[in-house]
């Protein structure tokens, strides 16, 4: 684990970068996989599509980011044996990601929650000092931004719903309301990244955060949870137990039969 | 609309290439070829002595890619250019702002519409009326929403603009 004494000073080194990059393709991809789930479940055919296609574009964007994050490293890993050949404590994706998607109003939640994020942090890492970081990033703000207007859309409509579909979302806001603090709050290699102009700091995507999540939870008509105490370090490795469960599904094929390939 | 950079007067080799590439089809929207499309980025026969073909996703995850890539390949097979080097190109990313307006007017032929800007005017494509509602925001393929017309009832897919 990288540690504050690790980064304070000097130059980013590949393994910090490394670390960096998978914070954001593993996001991308642990969300991906979970709303995968729903495809042929959604409560209707658009709703189908939509969960399926917004599956496409975040692991499209896991893909852009596990490939770069590959020749960062320099070891010869490409997107797939990142995606496949990595267990839970390697993966580095914000813990909220993996939650499981409980009913509809749930995944619509953590997919408000988590879009508003990956929305402000990707615009400000259209700025970063890694050129190909911001051209990845370029891609996937405007691909994030159609994803909040549609989880953004369902937070509204269902917790301005009916009773029934406002305590559901209700219920699990606050459920999920406790992951929220580690999207927020920076490590020693957030902040290192920070300071070398690659990410922006957190600081800065905390305050857009709340006012974008602010506003919705107002007009959606939920109660916004109490500040989230921190103990949450999916993106340093350590996760919660529901990782371990989504990658045995996921890495099935590659643990069966390792270095297949169509 | 934004100009790709184009072949007239580029060299004979490199503009078979563009002419191969303009046979080569959208496989989910036959009707428009990849240049119309606008995901064809630059075209340039490089100090290796290769073809090199600069091609942008239309979105980061559209399954098409890899088939669009392999089409291409076939392609310019068929004019004896074998090992053309395929680059991705990110930036700027791909927007409905890159499509040709021939491109525009097929897809329009051929029951598509175009959003023209995010949250634009959208007319449909068989009455050209303007009086459309959005059923959703997505539809069969990532680049597409799906709307509905209000004057003639015919639904019918919108490139989306995002």
């Amino acid at each position: 684990m990288i540690t504050a004494a690790d980064c304070t000073a000097g130059a980013v080194s590949a393994e910090e970068r490394f670390r960096y990059l998978l914070r954001l393709a593993d996001t991308s991809l642990v969300l991906g996989q979970r709303l995968s789930g729903w495809v042929g479940h959604a409560p209707t055919l658009e709703e189908d599509l939509a969960l399926g296609n917004i599956t496409l574009d975040l692991i499209g964007q896991a893909r852009l980011l596990l490939a770069y994050a590959g020749q960062v490293e320099g070891r010869g890993r490409d997107e797939d044996q990142l995606a496949f050949l990595r267990d839970a404590p390697e993966f580095f994706n914000v813990t909220l990601a993996e939650q499981p998607n409980g009913d509809f109003g749930q995944t619509i939640v953590r997919q408000a929650l988590l879009d508003a994020w990956q929305v402000e942090l990707y615009h400000s890492l259209i700025g970063s000092t890694d050129e190909q970081l911001a051209n990845i990033a370029a891609k996937a703000m405007k691909e994030c931004r159609y994803h909040w207007r549609f989880s953004c859309g369902w937070l509204v409509r269902l917790g301005d719903g009916t009773e029934e579909s406002h305590a559901r979302v209700q219920a699990a806001l606050d459920g999920l309301w406790r992951f929220t603090g580690e999207l927020l709050t920076p490590d020693a290699l957030d902040a290192h990244m920070a300071s070398h102009g690659i990410a922006p700091p957190l600081a800065v995507i905390r305050s857009r955060w709340e006012a974008r999540v602010t506003a919705a939870l107002e007009e959606a008509t939920l109660r916004q949870p109490p500040p989230a105490y921190f103990p949450w370090l999916g993106k340093r490795g350590v996760h919660s137990e529901h990782l371990g469960q989504l990658l045995t599904e996921m890495q099935h094929l590659q643990r069966l039969h390792p270095g297949a390939t169509w | 609309m934004v100009e790709a950079p184009r072949a007239s007067g580029a060299q004979p080799l490199v503009r078979r290439v563009w002419q191969a590439l303009e046979t080569v089809m959208d496989p989910e929207i036959p009707v428009v070829s990849i240049v119309e499309l606008g995901i064809v980025r630059h075209v340039g026969l490089r100090e290796d002595g290769r073809v090199h073909v600069g091609i942008t996703p239309t979105y980061s995850g559209c399954p098409a890619t890899e088939w669009i890539h392999r089409s291409i390949r076939e392609a310019l097979f068929g004019q004896g250019l074998a090992g053309v080097v395929l680059e991705t190109v990110l930036w700027p990313a791909w927007t409905t702002e890159w499509l040709s307006e021939e491109g525009r007017r097929k897809l329009e032929a051929y029951g598509i519409a175009v959003e023209r800007t995010p949250s634009g005017q959208i007319a449909c494509p068989r009455c050209a009326s303007q009086a459309v509602e959005r059923l959703s925001e997505f539809g069969s393929t990532p680049c597409k929403a799906h709307y509905r017309c209000s004057a003639c009832l015919e639904p019918f897919d919108t490139f989306k603009c995002i």
